[in-house]
């Protein structure tokens, strides 16, 4: 069985590539050139990395999606799940210290947890992911507002919060580089390693055509459950990166998890699983918050993001549906 | 295994209808000892109005899930409907009919966008019509903060609370749209060609079916059934409602009502009559809970639960008979 993904991967990475990464970092040159003209000050370094700090979380989103979308599947969840964690780690610290720490990891916990409800409930109760995950959504936004009676209660301490907020200060050259910058990097390489690594090329098995997967021994049900896993520990990230950004809300989550869909998609990730890179749905995340900081600067009314949000997803895929339907 | 479990599924009526019978027995026990009445006038002609409204756009929904697709731009559809019938009406009963034409129109056309983005561009439904849904989203965000336009007087009075005893015209407008749909599936060319359509399309194709003209012609009903339900929440309103379509969860509660109906999520099997079966169970659950004035929120986690529940339910038994 090595033998055989030994001797098609090699094979099939070319073909990945062209329709993978480049022509998201075309895109992405491009809007760089278009702030660049518009807005040359937001092209320093430090304005820069605080941008990309400020991506962080919607970057690990569309990386936790990613896996679960490359395996077949679709985790709508996500979204929910980073408001429940945002309001649940404000009751818990409610402004104390100490209790930072032992709250994060309680978080990721609670993320992998429901990871794992949904993997189990996709994979072994046969019930499909849409709806698995829609339902998942409905019970923590119901969750949530029940445990706190409607208003978010709480706060959470400056420790937790400058994860999302700080920043190393006075570096030289980048001038200042956030907190949520390094955290991303460090979880970014996590991701590409674990794609690399053979549960990756496992996991791209699985998405690409799950019964000759399961023919060669491998037991798909258990590598779709790790892909929910993971991608519930990456919504547990990006709120704790959230939420000490922007603060306590029932809205920190709301429509993160389309963002992260549309992101992926522009990404070059195939629909349906088996095809494109983490990397690419990684930068596609960070092209449309791109795009979003050029609609602000020429002014587009923040209500139309939306509508832009739409168009791009249905112009990645149409495109990409025709060339590989031409193929 | 014998023919006591062959039976409900060879069936065409599916066992929805036990469940909900089993539902509004249980519910209208533990609401008795609760001290209420769940069958009083008030109650039932409230959930009848719930299913009227979810009714019309699961209708719809039901097409495009048997033809193998999927419509997530509904609620965004029946709030742009409300908007566009309550502008044009603008409170005259002289503008009635043009303004539910123009409503119907318009949600035609974006099910056509709908149905040519999946056939013709092959874009998967599920993308095809998230995308299509933001495009719409952003429109209403952008045009609208809050409620506008007036609902005619002459609509409200008819279509919005009218009724006959304890049956609202407007349940009656679904039994209606549910009868045609049911012949149409039942009856026509069109109704087995969408069904062999989910079924199997490159079956379907190889036997001669349009495939793209049928599901695009599923799309655009489904649409102007959520335009329908649309023009049915205006009138209730009295005015247009930028965002009664997704407050109301329309487009998961319209899937939910299906699947929970029987048909399968994949295509090719299920019916609207089903699809009825489930709108009026998750209608009546609504309906209990109120009556034992249930937590909302805790109303939308046992509703995530039991949607869940049902179509694990209904994939086990798929996977038994399958593996039969």
């Amino acid at each position: 069985m090595q033998t055989v993904q030994r001797r098609t991967l090699p094979l099939r990475l070319p073909r990945v590539r062209p329709g993978g990464v480049l022509p998201i970092l075309a895109i992405l040159a491009v809007l760089l050139v278009l702030v660049g003209i518009r807005q040359p000050d937001f092209l320093s370094p430090p304005s820069l990395m605080s941008f990309l700090g400020r991506s962080a979380p919607i970057i690990l989103l569309a990386a936790g999606q990613y896996f679960v979308i490359v395996s077949g599947e679709f985790d709508l969840s996500v979204g929910s799940l980073v408001t429940a964690q945002v309001v649940v780690a404000a009751r818990l610290i409610d402004g104390d210290p100490t209790r930072t720490w032992p709250v994060v990891l309680l978080l990721l916990a609670f993320g992998a947890l429901v990871g794992l409800v949904n993997g189990l409930i996709t994979t072994r109760l046969r019930v499909p992911s849409f709806i698995t995950t829609l339902g998942m959504f409905l019970i923590l936004v119901g969750a949530v507002y029940l445990w706190s009676d409607g208003a978010p209660k709480g706060g959470l301490s400056e420790e937790f919060r400058r994860f999302g907020r700080r920043a190393f200060e006075d570096v030289p050259l980048l001038g200042r580089v956030p907190y949520a910058l390094l955290v991303l990097l460090a979880l970014a390489a996590v991701a590409v390693l674990l794609m690399r690594s053979d549960f990756g090329r496992t996991l791209v098995a699985v998405g690409d055509n799950p019964r000759t997967a399961e023919l060669s021994g491998v037991r798909v049900w258990r590598t779709r459950t790790i892909a929910f896993i993971l991608s519930g520990l990456a919504a547990a990230a990006a709120a704790i990166l959230l939420g000490g950004y922007s603060g306590v809300s029932f809205q920190a989550g709301a429509g993160l998890e389309f963002g992260a869909i549309t992101a992926v998609v522009l990404g070059g990730v195939a629909l349906g699983g088996g095809r494109g890179s983490v990397v690419g749905a990684m930068l596609g995340a960070l092209t449309l918050e791109l795009l979003f900081a050029l609609m602000n600067f020429y002014g587009v009314s923040g209500a139309l993001r939306s509508t832009v949000q739409g168009a791009i997803i249905l112009l990645a895929v149409a495109v990409s549906a025709t060339r590989s339907s031409s193929r | 295994m014998s023919a006591l479990s062959l039976l409900p599924a060879r069936r065409p009526v599916p066992g929805v209808f036990v469940a909900l019978t089993l539902t509004l027995a249980i519910g209208w026990l533990v609401v008795l000892m609760d001290g209420g009445q769940l069958f009083n006038q008030s109650t039932t002609v409230s959930l009848l109005h719930v299913a009227a409204g979810l009714g019309l756009v699961a209708v719809g929904q039901t097409l495009v899930i048997l033809g193998g697709s999927l419509d997530l731009s509904v609620a965004y559809v029946i709030s742009l409907s409300t908007l566009v019938a309550a502008e044009t009406m603008n409170g005259s009963d002289g503008a009635l009919l043009p303004a539910i034409g123009l409503a119907l129109v318009v949600s035609a056309g974006v099910g056509l966008l709908n149905g040519l983005l999946v056939t013709k561009l092959r874009v998967n439904a599920f993308i095809a019509t998230l995308g299509v849904g933001l495009l719409l989203k952003g429109y209403l965000d952008n045009g609208y903060d809050g409620p506008a336009g007036t609902t005619s007087p002459a609509l409200v009075q008819s279509l919005g609370y009218q009724r006959i005893g304890p049956v609202p015209v407007s349940f009656l407008l679904l039994v209606a749209v549910t009868a045609a749909a049911w012949f149409a599936l039942s009856k026509t060319r069109f109704g087995h060609h969408l069904v062999a359509v989910g079924g199997d399309p490159e079956v379907a194709r190889l036997s001669g079916v349009r495939n793209d003209r049928i599901l695009v012609t599923a799309h655009v009903l489904c649409s102007m059934c959520a335009g329908l339900a649309g023009v049915y929440l205006a009138s209730r309103l009295g005015s247009g409602a930028p965002r009664v379509g997704t407050e109301g969860l329309y487009d998961l509660e319209s899937i939910a009502a299906v699947v929970i109906g029987g048909t399968a999520l994949a295509g090719g099997r299920g019916g609207v009559v089903g699809t009825v079966g489930g709108v009026l169970l998750l209608a009546s659950i609504d309906a209990i809970f109120n009556q034992l004035e249930v937590d909302a929120f805790f109303k939308q986690v046992i509703r995530g639960a039991i949607i869940i529940a049902a179509v694990a339910v209904y994939a086990r038994r798929a996977m038994r008979k399958a593996a039969a």
